[in-house]
């Protein structure tokens, strides 16, 4: 039986992270988690999908929502422990998966075989990228950005023991605007193979 | 105003906010302030190392006072280590019986006893919620009330929703009844020497009255949903026997007893002249004795960081109160109230009722009691008057949004988790009325009563 690998991508937005992270789980042939976990979490509970997607990702609200005792009641941070919970199990079953932000670099610390990726770009690539994807015109597009990086920033920092970014918390840090998606998707395998070898 | 005055209301205020932030665990926060508290209030502002003596409080417990008092008021001076043994106490003792099974075992007992039917059930686990909540943090009941709920729920095919909010309230209303069920009573009563027969027949009678209006108006409010998931069948048998929450019968005879003298010493520390420190340490002993090799598994799960919360916190309003802020704050409610005790009382209890709606109501208790404390000296108003409004008004105003209370979080927490999530909508749409009227109920009988 293959060795378990964990990848976890975090990436800035506009980086084409999630591109590489397909890409990733595709060539290795493993489970991709993303936004598609929350379906997954969401049929556990039976909930909807939908209304689990609104609090994604993103910081509570500090002023309505409060924690006692580890218990919270922000949705934000509920929605994010049943991502954590949902990729324990799965990570304790044995599964290989790649999952894109979702703080799992901190979630699944105590896996050996967790190999921590971080995605960033130049700001112009990644605007233009997003100005492209998007049809946005150049100031849109870098307040798309800006807004959705600060979003991911305070998300990973109330989850994670490191600071989002930082490269002392990750184990790769690759730029994609210099190789694009391929060629970085392809440094990531490389370097989870040799990780394992 | 002094430096020492203004060093202390920033830090009041910079321990609030960054409460309310929750960035940082909140007992490293009251620490904090309580230790800058102590530097630069007491050291830099008033150069004064009794201040710093009588906030840190220690000598009191070595008096035998704190352990058997005949009547004599305690201080509310400082670090009130009484709250603090009587809660270790109790938590050691909930831990006990949580192991035992006991919270699982109750709920299930009560379902099984009305026949799993959703109306008899609806009010049963109000009454519950209220009665346990009496005696046990609110925070314990409502963890296993609700986890239990959700359970029943999902086996009798009804929507828990409502439960989980009439328990909530139930919960919050039962704590205010004595002198044990809720922080703040805990405070005040220590602090203005109160016993747990002045509270259950002052704010006890209160609770009672408004938990019978209660239970009509949360059964109104959810009418529909309740008749209609009366008519649905089910199965009893699909459901497990309530002997299956026992882990261990030895443990769960003990920890009834052991709860069952809690009661008894609690209700009649009055006549006994017991403290409630004392008894917090007694019942924290025996039910330590009792788990023999498991102490130290029940030890491990006192919830240490409540505890440094309220050391921290007592510093900090300690520093409020040795500058003479508090005071001010009383003469400025006098003057307005132009020494009348109806407006008194009024203010008292909705400014207590509304800022414990949105704040944490134990930080905003325990700076209130100097406050009432000193406006009870300056206006000659009966100070166990105000301090009935003042735990009414903390203990239900809790009620109204879902981070009013502990219990409210921690409710809407399981009920989130468990696929059933309460906004802030859903949330205030029935609790923010109840809470409304419940306070307006308490504030006509304190007038009715005792003006």
């Amino acid at each position: 039986m293959a060795e378990q690998m964990i990848i976890s991508i975090s990436r800035e937005y506009g980086s084409c992270g999630h591109e590489v992270a397909e890409l990733v789980a595709k060539e290795l042939g493993i489970a991709l988690y993303d936004r598609n976990l929350l379906d997954a979490v969401a049929e556990e509970k039976d909930m909807s999908a939908d209304k689990l997607r609104k609090f994604d990702e993103k910081p509570r609200n500090l002023f309505m929502t409060r924690s006692v005792n580890g218990h919270s009641n922000a949705m934000e941070d509920v929605v994010a422990e049943m991502q954590f919970e949902y990729l324990q199990k799965k990570a304790a079953e044995g599964e290989s998966f790649v999952a894109v932000g979702r703080c799992v670099e901190t979630a699944l610390k105590e896996y050996e075989n967790l190999v921590k990726v971080f995605v960033m770009g130049d700001r112009k690539t990644k605007i233009d990228h997003i100005m492209k994807k998007f049809n946005l015109s150049e100031a849109e597009a870098e307040t798309k950005m800006n807004r959705h990086d600060t979003k991911r920033k305070a998300y990973h920092n109330r989850y994670s023991e490191s600071k989002w970014g930082d490269s002392r918390g990750y184990d790769l840090c690759v730029s994609t605007s210099k190789l694009g998606v391929c060629n970085t998707a392809k440094i990531i395998i490389d370097y989870v193979k040799g990780c394992q070898a | 105003m002094t430096l020492a005055q203004i060093l202390a209301v920033l830090i009041f205020v910079a321990m609030f906010v960054l409460i309310v932030m929750d960035k940082i665990e909140r007992q490293i926060v009251t620490l904090a302030c309580g230790a800058l508290t102590l530097i630069l209030v007491f050291g830099v502002g008033m150069h004064s190392m009794d201040a710093i003596l009588e906030t840190l409080n220690v000598r009191s417990i070595f008096t035998p006072g704190f352990w058997y008092a005949v009547g004599a008021e305690e201080s509310s001076s400082g670090i009130n280590w009484a709250t603090i043994i009587f809660i270790a106490g109790m938590m050691v003792m909930v831990e006990g019986m949580a192991k035992a099974g006991f919270f699982q075992w109750l709920c299930m007992r009560l379902a099984k006893l009305v026949n799993y039917k959703p109306i008899p059930l609806f009010v049963v686990f109000m009454v519950m919620a209220a009665v346990l909540s009496m005696f046990i943090d609110s925070i314990t009941v409502i963890l296993f009330l609700a986890a239990v709920t959700v359970e029943l729920a999902k086996l009798l095919h009804i929507d828990p929703i409502p439960m989980i909010l009439s328990e909530i309230f139930c919960a919050n209303l039962g704590g205010s009844a004595t002198m044990c069920g809720d922080p703040p009573n805990i405070i005040i009563g220590t602090s203005l020497g109160y016993t747990f027969g002045d509270f259950l027949t002052n704010t006890g009678l209160m609770a009672g009255i408004a938990l019978v209006v209660v239970i009509i108006y949360f059964f109104l409010v959810y009418r529909k949903e309740l008749i209609q998931e009366e008519g649905q069948g089910v199965d009893p048998s699909s459901i497990p026997d309530p002997k299956e929450a026992i882990t261990n019968k030895k443990d769960f005879i003990v920890s009834c007893v052991i709860f069952g003298c809690a009661v008894v010493l609690l209700i009649s520390h009055a006549q006994t002249h017991l403290t409630v420190a004392f008894i917090g340490a007694v019942i924290a002993l025996v039910t330590l004795i009792a788990a023999g090799k498991d102490a130290v598994v029940l030890l491990k799960k006192v919830d240490y960081k409540t505890l440094l919360f309220f050391v921290g916190l007592f510093m900090v309003v300690g520093g409020l109160e040795q500058t003479g802020i508090l005071e001010l704050i009383a003469g400025f409610i006098g003057d307005v109230s132009g020494g009348n005790i109806y407006v008194m009382i009024a203010i008292i209890i909705w400014i207590s009722a509304v800022a414990s709606a949105f704040v944490d109501n134990i930080p905003f208790a325990a700076t209130m009691i100097p406050v009432v404390k000193s406006l009870a000296a300056t206006t000659g108003a009966d100070l166990s008057v105000l301090a009935w409004a003042l735990s009414m008004g903390t203990d239900i105003g809790g009620s109204a949004t879902p981070i009013g209370a502990s219990a409210n979080v921690v409710g809407t927490s399981v009920a989130a988790k468990n696929g059933y999530p309460i906004g802030w909508g859903k949330y205030c749409k029935t609790a923010a009325p109840a809470t409304i009227i419940v306070v307006a109920i308490s504030m006509l009988i304190i007038f009715v009563r005792y003006c």
